[in-house]
């Protein structure tokens, strides 16, 4: 159904845009992804720079522990492994992770609260384009590396270490110029880009779920997954302005010889810890929010259940980002803060274990009872609860200042925090793949192979992670290069790498069944196949242009499930949609001011590399963006109208659940 | 599942499209919730750039012991930054006065507020160009001798800033624009040097014209980014303000010229929204400055804050 309106946006007289030029609305093709404001195509193509940025880092992250699979190894040098395990966090939490939760935001947010579209949708492009830059930026470090091998480009302080190498964290004055060379530009140009893109994105779903709810959608009947995505987008908007700051500060110091952070001018570099982990906690909590939000999603639609506690969850989501913003300097304990810091932070830092502690419970009370359906994404989710859990309880020891100073900077952190990431949002959103891509696709992955992918990432995680607790306990640190044979740390790095070989070949797989999934004609599936509770899944899939040919009345939690089980039909609006439904139109404009921040990235690091006349190519790319943008304002929003369906309401889905109907509110 | 599609674009133009969307969940306009969420953040970045200065201001009360004592009261200028910050206070004013015009739908009577808002914010910039220039150049007297054509040997003082190779510059060229015959180039300067127009030579040998320079006083130390920590905060954070108040500017202009188009009137409600907003970022920035002016400024005139070295 949806592709023969879509096909019919092709036969649609030229609009015109404020700047009296053709909208690009016709469009098909590569031309169409380009210009695209619709928020499932931008998701989509979240979704796979996300997947193939995973990759990336997993082949990162395979070559560190191939480094360390033996002692006295020297397979790659010492500054390319610093590299690469700078790169290597950098992009998973950048790259990787925020736009696959990022991905699944533009996708399911406007669809579960009854939207047509995002707030703001040409803003919605900037967002991803700019992304693209900062991604890009990050990775062009290593042609620019590859420049210097070959003698093509060589910096004028002589260093040739040009992909970023001082740590994802950054510190100064590690960071500083006369110790890490143009790769600290790269990394802080980046990041600064991506910060761009994270705070326009957030501004806008902020808008959106507080201002586009459908009819009825009050605050406490959102799905939890939006309610974390509002969560997640306030943390946001908070927490990147202390790293902004920073990286500017930082950028000022290397650029132009100011006294931020360089002990000899009097800066004091425990100062970038500061202000680098008071965006750096509440980023741990921007990475795993999403994912507890997909798990909340998940749980009650295999159980069978409502989620238990909906109002607790969703408080406590709210109290883990506040509280997300009182803990930071628990990364600084051996630092020297003094008792009373020490004290408070480590008391927080226990405080902020009683939320996450309550979500478990309350997960564990939506099973309890239920009519437990061991589906793929099920098991990713069960999976999350039992492996965060094992990280949150790794994460209380480091609570406590005498046992942090015992841990810091050893393997044991690693395994944590690992913990938390992998066992935690990498499940988390692999158990979003695994539900959401029939409803993205309107395609079924192999089910089969997801449950050998999920033993092999599960599996292959803890066979990966485990043994490092053990590791950093007897004295492995972090961010070593290699080790002598005699320290008792043999096996268990062996295992560990053992361990990751199959957790990526577990990844690998689901991201190859994916494409597989997307390119098969075979494996169309019903708009519900999981029987599952929220709007999204009232609509065809895939999902039509225009999202909800009517709006839909909500008059209850979970109103899709209620619909098909509990006799409470949702209602829709219904207003006179004869002449259609309206669409914003199409735009070159966002992209156009994402290619302008790359070139202004790009400028800024060749210049501090000194090849010359790169500031003012620096310039000529903010002035890029700074166009664009007015162009972007003077076309103005424009639309068309797109048919809908004549019918008043969707048409039950054609794989009608014919189970009989769980017992709502039983526990 | 009719296919007729009854497509078409909307000829009405932008104003008509945004008046097609339903109304909000919250009853708020769109564009205000994004400006307010913008602002929540904003104040973040402020925040962390002031607590950046206070932070560094506490663990150097008297400069940093590399970079040598500041005496911050004698580097201020409290009567011009009081100006200033009066001149972009009343702009608030004159912004909440447009914003109300727009309301209205009166478009002369926001174009004349506008246009002040405008004056206001660019007197408050020159105050801030005028501030960074002249706390950058410091102050200091120098004595100096200079030889005039005949041959006389003329001791006089001079003012200028605080950085001795500076001021020098900057006097030889003022002696030279006033008496081009005063230069003298030794006959055994090097041949490339002696090819140099004059104003070139006076650069790279200042001794040609000024033949005994001495610094007798600093009145005023330099203040820049490099030179103390306090430098460093202090520019970037009044900078960074500086930069939005400039941004601000330049939006009120391209509103004002746009206030021209004619599509003001298609769309009165669309676009009183706009300037709302403009002005909730104008009054936002207005705000930021008070605090900086503040905690930054005053607070150094405090007996006892600023304590002498």
């Amino acid at each position: 159904m949806s592709s023969v309106l879509v096909s019919h946006k092709t036969e649609l007289p030229p609009g015109r845009s404020g700047l009296g030029l053709p909208r690009p609305d016709r469009f098909t093709g590569w031309r169409d992804w380009f210009t695209t404001v619709d928020h499932k195509k931008i998701g989509v193509m979240y979704g796979a720079a996300a997947c193939f940025f995973f990759l990336v880092g997993g082949v990162e992250a395979l070559m560190i522990r191939t480094q360390l699979m033996r002692p006295m190894q020297h397979i790659i040098t010492a500054q390319l492994y610093n590299q690469l395990f700078t790169m290597h966090g950098t992009t998973m939490i950048f790259l990787g992770v925020m736009p696959l939760s990022a991905a699944f935001f533009n996708f399911v947010v406007p669809l579960q609260i009854g939207a047509r579209d995002v707030a703001f949708p040409r803003l919605n492009a900037f967002s991803l384009w700019t992304f693209f830059a900062g991604a890009i930026l990050l990775n062009a470090s290593w042609f620019l590396q590859f420049l210097n091998i070959i003698h093509v480009l060589t910096p004028a302080d002589g260093r040739t270490d040009i992909v970023p190498g001082g740590g994802w964290f950054g510190y100064a004055t590690l960071t500083e110029k006369p110790y890490t060379g143009i790769g600290t530009d790269v990394w802080i140009l980046s990041l600064q880009i991506l910060g761009v893109a994270s705070l326009a994105a957030a501004f806008n779903f902020i808008t959106t779920i507080i201002n586009l709810r459908a009819p009825g959608m009050a605050m406490m009947r959102l799905p939890v997954f939006t309610w974390m995505t509002l969560v997640t987008s306030f943390l946001i908007i908070f927490a990147f302005p202390a790293i902004t700051i920073a990286l500017a500060e930082l950028l000022f110091d290397r650029t132009f010889d100011t006294n931020f952070f360089r002990v000899q001018g009097g800066g004091q570099p425990i100062f970038w810890q500061h202000l680098f982990w008071i965006f750096g906690h509440p980023e741990v909590y921007i990475l795993v929010l999403p994912a507890m939000g997909i798990v909340s999603e998940v749980l009650p639609t295999f159980s069978r259940k409502p989620l238990f506690g909906y109002p607790i969850i969703v408080f406590s989501g709210a109290v883990i980002g506040l509280l997300g913003f009182a803990v930071w300097s628990h990364h600084m304990f051996a630092t020297g803060l003094g008792k009373v810091a020490t004290a408070a932070f480590s008391l927080l830092t226990m405080a902020i274990a009683v939320p996450t502690g309550v979500k478990i419970f309350n997960w564990i009370g939506t099973l309890w009872g239920g009519r437990i359906r061991f589906t793929v994404p099920m098991v990713f989710s069960m999976a999350f609860v039992w492996m965060f859990m094992l990280g949150g309880f790794s994460g209380i020891m480091h609570s406590a200042a005498p046992a942090d100073a015992e841990q810091h900077d050893s393997y044991f952190i690693v395994a944590h925090f690992h913990y938390v990431l992998l066992g935690g949002v990498l499940l988390g959103l692999l158990s979003g793949i695994y539900y959401w891509v029939p409803k993205i696709f309107g395609k079924m992955m192999n089910q089969k192979l997801g449950y050998w992918v999920a033993g092999l990432v599960i599996v292959g995680f803890n066979v990966a992670f485990f043994p490092m607790h053990y590791l950093g306990l007897i004295g492995m640190t972090r961010r070593t290069y290699t080790y002598l044979p005699d320290k008792g740390w043999n096996l268990w790095n062996f295992v560990s790498t053992m361990g990751a070989y199959m957790l990526g070949v577990g990844v690998f797989l689901c991201f190859m069944d994916m494409v597989i999934t997307v390119r098969s004609k075979k494996r169309a599936c019903g708009p519900d196949p999981w029987d599952a509770r929220t709007l999204e899944w009232s609509l065809p899939s895939p999902v039509p242009d225009y999202n909800f040919a009517r709006l839909p009345i909500v008059s209850c939690r979970d109103a899709w499930w209620m619909q098909k089980h509990n006799n409470i039909p949702i209602e829709y609006d219904q207003s006179d949609v004869s002449h259609g439904v309206h669409m914003p139109s199409q735009s070159w404009m966002p992209m156009g001011a994402g290619i302008g921040f790359f070139i202004f990235g790009m400028g800024i690091v060749l210049m501090s590399a000194g090849v010359p006349y790169c500031g003012y190519v620096a310039i000529g790319g903010l002035s890029t963006t700074v166009v664009f943008i007015y162009l972007w304002a003077i076309e103005g929003p424009g639309g068309y109208h797109l048919a809908v369906p004549t019918v008043a309401t969707p048409p039950a889905p054609t794989a009608a659940p014919t189970r009989v109907p769980a017992p709502v509110g039983h526990h | 599942m009719s296919a007729t599609a009854a497509l078409a674009h909307d000829s009405s133009g932008p104003a008509e499209a945004h008046a097609a969307h339903p109304p909000t969940a919250t009853g708020i306009e769109t564009k205000k919730v994004l400006m307010w969420l913008f602002l929540a953040s904003d104040c973040m970045f402020f925040g962390t750039l002031i607590s950046t200065h206070l932070v560094y201001r506490k663990v150097y009360p008297y400069g940093s012991t590399d970079k040598g004592i500041i005496d911050i009261l004698s580097t201020f200028d409290i009567q011009l930054t009081s100006f200033s910050t009066f001149i972009l206070l009343m702009s608030s004013f004159l912004m909440a006065l447009a914003v109300s015009a727009m309301h209205k739908g009166q478009i002369k009577s926001f174009r004349r507020s506008c246009i002040g808002v405008i004056i206001f914010g660019l007197i408050f910039l020159t105050g801030q160009v005028y501030e960074f220039t002249h706390f950058f150049d410091g102050h200091a007297l120098y004595t100096f001798s200079v030889k005039t054509a005949a041959g006389e040997v003329i001791s006089s003082t001079y003012e200028g800033p605080a950085d001795p190779a500076r001021a020098k510059a900057d006097l030889a060229h003022r002696l030279l624009a006033a008496h081009p015959d005063w230069l003298s180039v030794p006959a055994a300067a090097a041949a490339e040097d002696k090819a140099l127009a004059p104003a070139e030579q006076v650069k790279k040998h200042g001794d040609w014209i000024v033949t005994a320079f001495k610094q007798e006083k600093v009145e005023k130390k330099s203040l820049s980014m490099q030179n103390s920590v306090f430098g460093s905060t202090f520019f970037l954070m009044t900078g960074t303000h500086g930069t939005h108040v400039a941004i601000g500017v330049l939006w009120l202009v391209s509103m004002y010229l746009y206030s021209f188009t004619g599509r003001f009137e298609k769309n009165m409600h669309g676009a009183a929204i706009d300037v709302e907003i403009m002005g909730l970022y104008w009054h936002f920035v207005d705000i930021v400055w008070i605090i900086i002016f503040t905690a930054v400024y005053l607070v150094e005139y405090i007996p006892g804050y600023n304590p002498a070295p």
